[in-house]
């Protein structure tokens, strides 16, 4: 096992690799939930206020 | 029953295709899937590429990390093509939903361009002797690359208004795949430290078979785990960009029912 962790002494450069490539993968996929579960949390505070629409600007009307 | 014809079917599948309320379903739909496949396939492919396949004869066991490396590299320029044929679509055909492709590949290409750049760095270190060379063309590019994805992100935030966001940020995107294929042909055009390409090549790729499935398996892992994340961003992107319509307001009322 030891020898295996070891990778015929080039262990810390694999390991550090697939470890970093793992830490970036776990924070992509969470950030990729996120993004989506926040955008639906916005939607429902905002709902309220989408009722009502904003009085036209006077640039959209000339 | 009568056949419906090839090129009727084909629009229907890119009106379909422009249509947010569809996309939004299919990508909430083939996310588990993709996400499901690709994690399978990452503990198949490490698994193999770490304990089954032999040392290089050269590297060692340094080679390893070419399960890795190669997977976030080929991702990093085939998001960008994917980025900017969709900032492309967007900005021809005027096609919003295309442009929301773009923004979601945005910063997933960029952490894959850094990953590329990271573990070749630490490859670099017991084969070359050092983690970064400033005069080395390959390494140059793949910089280049994450640059420009990063600079596409920071140009849409420059500006208030998303559409003149989406027009301006394609051009830019448009214009820097020309760096894709130079990224790609680098290693031939100057041969400094970065070596050859392994898998497309003249003569076919350069790597034994117990060398070669593992990294066929990651190339796949990696290319689902990309797709997974894509289509998350996209809803999100989605609801984002249609919070005014009726279709995503009675989604929303629904999810908090």
């Amino acid at each position: 096992m030891s020898e295996f962790l070891d990778m015929g002494g080039h262990g810390p450069y694999v390991w550090s690799a697939y470890g970093v490539t793992l830490v970036v993968m776990v924070y992509n996929a969470w950030a990729a939930y996120r993004h989506q579960a926040n955008a639906l949390a916005r939607l429902q505070q905002a709902e309220p206020e989408q009722e009502t629409r904003a009085k036209p600007t006077v640039r959209q009307i000339g | 029953m009568r056949a419906v014809p090839l090129r009727s079917r084909l629009w229907r599948a890119f009106h379909q295709l422009g249509s947010p309320p569809y996309v939004y379903r299919l990508a909430g739909r083939l996310s588990p899937w993709l996400g499901a496949a690709s994690c399978v396939l990452l503990a198949v492919g490490a698994f193999w590429g770490l304990v089954l396949a032999p040392p290089d004869y050269l590297q060692g066991d340094s080679f390893r990390i070419i399960y890795i490396h190669v997977p976030s590299a080929y991702l990093s320029m085939g998001g960008y093509v994917l980025m900017a044929v969709a900032a492309a679509i967007g900005y021809i055909w005027r096609m919003k939903l295309a442009h929301g492709v773009a923004v979601c590949v945005a910063p997933l290409g960029a952490w894959f361009t850094a990953l590329a750049l990271i573990t070749g760095g630490i490859w670099g270190k017991p084969t070359w002797g050092t983690y970064w060379e400033w005069g080395d063309a390959r390494l140059m590019f793949e910089l280049l690359l994450l640059f420009l994805y990063i600079g596409y992100m920071v140009l849409r935030m420059s500006f208030d208004d998303r559409d003149k966001a989406d027009r301006v940020s394609a051009l830019l995107a448009v214009v820097g795949v020309v760096n894709v294929p130079i990224v790609h042909y680098s290693v031939e055009w100057w041969t400094t430290l970065h070596q050859g390409p392994t898998l497309i090549r003249e003569g076919g790729p350069s790597i034994t078979m117990d060398m070669l499935i593992p990294l066929l398996i990651m190339l796949a892992a990696f290319s689902l785990f990309f797709g997974w994340l894509l289509c998350k961003r996209l809803q999100g992107e989605i609801l984002r960009r249609e919070r005014r319509t009726r279709w995503v307001r009675n989604l929303a009322a629904e999810a908090a029912a």
